[in-house]
């Protein structure tokens, strides 16, 4: 059980800061996610809590105590990493065996514990079996084994499901989160997949180039992005951004203005803003509304029907392309021309030094 | 069917001038290649006597004797191949002058005469044993042999280890002068010992390593090609698998000789079989610091054998095969590694 | 009877490396994990310090000082005499005229070896590449066919053709049977070296075979089944497609082959001992004579003599290190 605090991180690589100080606390039997576009730095930040990176500068705490000088493995973390990393040399059994008998346990011990660990991952008949020998979802099985076996305070995970088919990524992802209420443990995911991040975490941290651009659950990401990346960033398919001016400034709220003038009232603070000012408005596509009533003109490019959902691609009078999600069916063909609305409470709107102003109300919470 | 087997060229039925030219070649290959070896292998079983012989026979053979009742020693056997007795099969009792005293095996008691170019030594199949047995017996072979062997097997195992220990440090971590380090070892790639002979013969002897098996494996072991392969297969190692292990509790020793010394198994064994190669086969650098014949490798004995007027043929071509078996058998068990790891690596 | 081998194997590697395993993991908590690096290059660096560089500063020192002392502290400065001497000729293309003959009797020698051995060991070499790689049955048994040689030693290679060349070995008698006078091929100075280079090509042939075969096969065949659609013929297709493409494995095989010629030493030795006279000595035989197997040993000539050598080494290594170079970006 355990507690992780990172106090401003830093990682330096020669003449090249990969982590700007990050400042993190992971509570107690946490699911945590760290979400990010490549090369974002959360491999390294995950590497850096492991302890295979050096960390820089700040303070690593696991539990209060400082391990920023702890070799990896004695900072009591397991790691399953995303190429798995199994011993090809070495039988599942070894593989699972090697860290206990590198701190001399028992050999009775060690064959309770694999034993125990294989059930919970349904390895047993191939423990006598060489990694090469498994198929993808089995080696997944046992390097997260490996990790079990070793009963670390904090398990740590690095993209583990990156090199698995689609299928077979729903079903593990679902194996780790029941792995995780089943252990309680405290768990660090890395993953550069925002449904994985949804999906599974308690708590999300999403960076991009070495700083945490916002930290919360999946919902208040999704409700409150705190900038335009985050926003960009979580929700599948991406959300629209669309150029506009500041038209009216309300109590409850602002007026926006496209370059038609087409007017729209969004339920966002007014704090900060003025007239006259640009900003960015987004709309999440599955909260735009398409029909021929009222709203933007636009040109409707593709549709995908999946039958259950629709998804509508179209361009607006400037070019811009606007994706429109929509339940059920449509009547809409491809080349057909539409309008597409944008509700007061679906509106998120960023100044342009990219943060977002607050929402007052939120359709879908409601 | 075999000749529509060796025929099968490049698709085409026909067998043209090109076929007969690389099957021409092909045989007179293996001719020029095998036949000097398996010529010498005839020889060493021969008798001093037949190997004097000019122009040689083929097979090992000597003269066929039979024991007479009525003689001590068993007599030669010849073939008559002329005058009165021609075609019989006589034994010789003794020569006077121009004509050979024979007698008849089945009649022992009656004398005949023939002149000696009438008759002819009958031969037979006869192995030579004697001129290998000697050699344990007279030579001090498996005195040499042990020296070689130990000094094969020492320095190729301290080869594996040193240069291992080295390529995982090349290969695996990052420190300040690793790029120097690496360069000085591949430099010395281009610096064949061969130039620095009189400089390290004072290392050698100042250490006092001269006449010991030692003044031949230490100078040897930390070959830069030993490093530089190793080096080069422990890069396609997957750091995960270090960081793997670390996470395991192992130390950075037990990375090294639990997880990357097995995975490197391949590349060590391309340099077993150079270290033994190069090892078994040296001649120039022990005929330098070995000087006392109980200290000989197998090669120095060899050269030192052929050198002395004293020796036989027959001794130095038995010892000339069982120098060339082992590295024989090795090469007929592992032609296909030995060629795969020299053609990838480029060294010898 | 594999299996209490391979545990006994396997029980030998755990407790010989588990040895070590106590002080280097002290070792490591004392010196940290980035300069653990260093303790596991020091065995190899003590080897190398000892028996490589020392040695390569050590040649200089020698070649400038005089006397047959093998002790630095007791030999004479002499500065350049020692090359002078090597260097010092009325004629330079005549030896007789030299101080140091033999030297430049091996010089010449080794000049001549070095054209002959490369140049026709690199012509049979690729035509027996070039065979090999022919749609043939058997075909690895033939590369090791052609291979064999190489793994014998230099010592058994001269022996085994020191017994066919003999006055009556098996040769004269071959060509006795034909009607052809029999020769004393060893002991006649033009045959000998004529010898010297066959044994030579014999032995080491098959090792450039092995490059060029791999070389050959790294062309890929559709290249080849293009230049058949385009109708060209075999000769067009061997120096349109096949010379041009093997043209940087050549190289390296050309380059390897010339270090090696230079120093070219053992299987000549025991074959003919440098004779008759001078007539097979090479380089590499003059300079273990000088410093090693005659008295006075002249360790300070033998280094200059090797210095030489090495200069001549060091362009060719050049040369080869802009072949490896040329054909990695090739």
């Amino acid at each position: 059980m355990a507690v992780v605090e990172l106090e401003k991180l830093v990682k330096d690589y020669a003449g090249f800061r990969a982590i700007h100080g990050v400042d993190l606390t992971i509570e107690d039997g946490e699911f945590c996610v760290f979400v990010g576009p490549s090369g974002c730095g959360k491999s390294t930040l995950l590497r850096m809590i492991a302890g295979l990176e050096e960390i820089s500068d700040g303070e690593l705490r696991i539990d209060g105590q400082r391990v920023n000088e702890l070799r990896a493995a004695e900072r009591g973390l397991a790691m399953v990493f995303q190429t798995y990393a199994l011993y090809p040399h070495m039988t599942v059994r070894e593989n699972l065996a090697f860290g206990l008998e590198n701190i001399k346990t028992p050999k009775d011990e060690i064959k309770q514990r694999v034993d125990d660990a294989a059930r919970m991952l349904q390895i047993t008949e191939h423990l006598e079996r060489r990694p090469k020998q498994l198929s993808g979802g089995q080696r997944q099985r046992v390097a997260i084994g490996r990790a079990v076996v070793r009963e670390p305070k904090v398990f740590l995970f690095d993209e583990p499901l990156s090199n698995l088919d689609a299928e077979l990524r729903v079903v593990m992802r679902g194996e780790i989160s029941q792995l995780h209420r089943r252990l309680g443990n405290t768990m660090i995911y890395v993953t550069h997949d925002q449904v994985e991040a949804m999906t599974m975490a308690d708590k999300i941290v999403v960076l991009k180039k070495g700083t945490i651009q916002q930290v919360g659950s999946p919902l208040d990401l999704y409700n409150r992005p705190a900038n335009h990346f985050v926003a960009g960033f979580i929700g599948s398919p991406r959300m629209n951004f669309l150029e506009m001016t500041v038209a009216e400034v309300r109590n409850d709220g602002i007026v926006v203005e496209d370059s038609s003038r087409h007017r729209f009232e969004a339920a966002v603070s007014p704090e900060g803003v003025a007239v006259g000012e640009a900003v960015t408005v987004g709309v999440r596509p599955e909260h735009l509304e398409i029909g021929t009533e009222r709203g933007q003109p636009v040109t409707v490019e593709t549709i995908e029907q999946l039958g259950g959902e629709s998804y509508l691609y179209c361009t607006d009078a400037s070019g811009k392309p606007i994706t429109v999600h929509k339940s059920g069916q449509t009547r809409i063909r491809a080349g057909e021309t539409a309008q597409v609305f944008l509700p007061a409470e679906a509106i998120h709107v960023f100044r342009k030094d990219g943060t977002a102003l607050e929402r007052l109300r939120i359709g879908e919470e409601v | 069917m075999v000749w529509s087997f060796i025929s099968r060229t490049r698709g085409r039925n026909r067998f043209d001038i090109t076929d007969w030219l690389t099957w021409g070649y092909l045989i007179f290959g293996i001719v020029l290649m095998f036949g000097p070896v398996l010529w010498v292998a005839l020889s060493s079983f021969k008798t001093d006597a037949a190997l004097a012989e000019y122009p040689p026979t083929f097979l090992p053979l000597s003269a066929q004797t039979v024991t007479v009742p009525g003689y001590d020693k068993p007599l030669p056997l010849y073939e008559v191949t002329g005058g009165e007795h021609k075609g019989e099969v006589l034994a010789q009792i003794r020569r006077i002058g121009l004509n050979a005293q024979m007698v008849d095996p089945a009649h022992p008691d009656q004398k005949i005469n023939v002149n000696i170019n009438d008759r002819q030594p009958k031969r037979q199949f006869a192995v030579q044993w004697s001129n290998y047995t000697q050699l344990f017996k007279r030579f001090n072979f498996m005195r040499y042999f042990w020296n070689s062997v130990f000094i094969t097997v020492v320095a190729t195992i301290i080869t594996v280890i040193f240069n291992s220990m080295a390529a995982f440090a090349l290969a695996k971590y990052k420190f300040k002068g690793r790029t120097v380090v690496f360069l000085l070892i591949i430099a010395t790639l281009m610096i064949p010992p061969t130039i620095n002979l009189v400089p390290i013969y004072l290392v050698v002897n100042e250490l006092g390593l001269v006449n010991t098996p030692w003044a031949v494996i230490w100078p040897a072991v930390a070959t830069p090609t030993g490093v530089f392969l190793l080096r080069q297969y422990m890069l396609t190692i997957p750091d995960d698998l270090l960081d793997a292990a670390r996470m395991d509790h192992a130390s950075e020793w037990r990375v090294y000789w639990r997880i990357v010394l097995p995975l490197a198994a391949p590349a060590i064994a391309v340099l077993v079989i150079f270290s033994v190669m190069w090892r078994w086969n040296e001649f120039l650098w022990p005929l330098i610091v070995l000087t006392r014949s109980e200290q000989f490798t197998l090669q120095l004995a060899l050269n030192a054998f052929q050198g002395d007027l004293q020796t036989s043929w027959s001794g130095l071509l038995a010892m000339t095969m069982l120098t060339l078996i082992p590295i024989t058998i090795i090469f007929a068990l592992l032609q296909k590694n030995i060629t795969a790891g020299i053609a990838q690596s480029g060294v010898k | 009877m594999l299996k209490p081998f391979n545990s006994a194997v396997q029980l030998g590697y755990r407790t010989a490396f588990g040895l070590f395993e106590w002080p280097m993991a002290s070792a490591q908590r004392l010196v940290g994990i980035r300069r653990i690096a260093w303790m596991f290059l020091l065995p190899n660096l003590i080897i190398f310090g000892a028996f490589t560089f020392l040695p390569i500063i050590l040649n200089f020192f020698y070649a400038t000082s005089g006397s047959d002392a093998i002790l630095l502290s007791q030999r004479p400065y002499v500065g350049a005499d020692n090359f002078a001497s090597l260097l010092s000729c009325t004629n330079y293309l005549d030896p007789n005229t030299c101080r140091r003959d033999v030297f430049w009797r091996a010089v010449y020698n080794t000049g001549w070896f070095v054209v002959l051995q490369v140049g026709f060991m690199v012509l049979f070499s690729l035509l027996t590449a070039l065979i090999l790689n022919r749609k043939i049955p058997f075909r690895g048994f033939f590369r090791g066919v052609f291979f064999y040689p190489v793994l014998l030693s230099p010592v058994v290679v001269a022996l085994i053709w020191k017994w066919i060349l003999q006055r009556y070995g098996v040769l004269n008698a071959g060509l006795d049977a034909v009607g052809v006078t029999p020769v004393d091929w060893l002991t006649n100075a033009n045959w000998a070296f004529f010898w010297i280079i066959f044994v030579s090509i014999w032995a080491h042939m098959g090792f450039y075979t092995l490059i060029l075969l791999a070389g050959l096969q790294a062309i890929p065949s559709d290249v080849y089944e293009a230049a058949e659609m385009d109708g060209a013929s075999r000769w067009r297709v061997f120096y349109r497609i096949t010379m041009p493409l093997l043209m940087p494995t050549m190289v390296v095989v050309l380059v390897l082959s010339l270090i090696r010629a230079v120093q070219a030493f053992d299987e000549i030795f025991v074959l003919t001992g440098g004779g008759p006279g001078s007539a097979t000595t090479l380089i590499l035989q003059y300079i273990y004579e000088t410093g090693f197997a005659s008295r006075p040993q002249l360790f300070g000539l033998a280094a200059a003599a090797s210095i030489l050598m090495a200069v001549v080494l060091l362009v060719l290594t050049l040369l080869q290190l802009r072949a490896t170079r040329s054909q990695a970006e090739g």
